[in-house]
């Protein structure tokens, strides 16, 4: 099952992250018991993993910024569709092959993440970077929407 | 081994500064275990791990991308992560190594020699 979290920004005056966090700790002493571990492990159960994601917005861009710890590059994907930005991926449980995880807390397994953007972005002109286990996804917007001067003749 | 992920709570109570708990993994590899944090935004440099009365002590200090721009949609936490574990007498506190690679804290912890299998030769 997999459970795309959306909300249009102007729908947040509650502070998202406070409410997911708190459901994540119930979670997580859920699953500390025996028979849950391991559908916690393979990542699937519920909302898996859902990364924190932020969207900021400037005169000429959009930027996404998205909290990925411990990926490869080569496994987030980056797509937009419609005017939604989604942000993918998979992360591999590599250290543990042949060990015996004692207590596992983070996610493994695939994410997805999907955001409306405010407006309309130049799709041919948008960046990413991965660095310290953190997304940014540049979205330059679309000639049309940024704001321009007019010159009185 | 159960002492191993101990955490020890009350420790973070003194402190002035609020810290976010980083979700953590103990994994027993070989002949130690490897004990994973997800810290994102922390850098090498904004690392601090110290081992102090058998309580291993991990913070990490986040150096944030400087965004331009309003915050139109906010689900992050600013806060800087910090997490003890109480080690298990049969961990040598002085041969714990880490390293930081995309956000993911990994130590390698390994057992004291005292507490490793040892043939015992027949004289």
């Amino acid at each position: 099952m997999r459970l795309i979290r959306y909300q249009a920004p102007e729908l947040t005056p509650w502070s998202a992250s406070d409410r997911w966090s708190t459901l994540r700790d119930e979670l997580n002493s859920f699953f500390e018991l025996p028979l849950w571990s391991s559908f916690a492990r393979s990542g699937q159960l519920f909302t898996g993993w859902s990364p924190a994601l932020d969207l900021y917005q400037s005169t000429d861009n959009i930027v996404a910024m998205v909290e990925l710890p411990g990926m490869r590059k080569d496994n987030i994907e980056i797509s937009l569709h419609d005017g939604t930005l989604t942000i993918s991926g998979e992360r591999k449980n590599e250290s543990t092959n042949g060990d015996k995880a004692e207590r596992t807390e983070r996610y493994v397994g695939s994410f997805r993440r999907s955001i409306a953007l405010p407006t309309r972005v130049d799709a041919n002109k948008v960046s990413a970077t991965y660095r310290d286990g953190i997304l940014t996804v540049t979205l330059p917007k679309a000639e049309e929407v940024k704001p321009k001067q007019i010159q009185v003749s | 081994m159960n002492t191993l992920t101990r955490e020890n709570r009350d420790a973070d109570r003194t402190q002035a500064e609020h810290f976010i708990v980083p979700p953590a993994s103990v994994i027993e590899a070989g002949d130690g275990y490897t004990l994973e944090l997800e810290m994102p935004g922390v850098t090498k440099d904004g690392l601090d791990i110290s081992v102090e009365n058998n309580e291993l002590a991990i913070i990490g200090r986040r150096s944030l991308p400087k965004i331009e721009g309003a915050l139109i949609h906010h689900e992050s936490r600013p806060e800087n992560f910090q997490r003890t574990f109480e080690l298990d007498p049969s961990i040598d506190g002085d041969k714990i190594s880490a390293k930081i690679e995309q956000g993911l804290v990994t130590l390698t912890l390994h057992k004291a020699e005292h507490i490793k299998p040892r043939k015992i030769a027949v004289s």
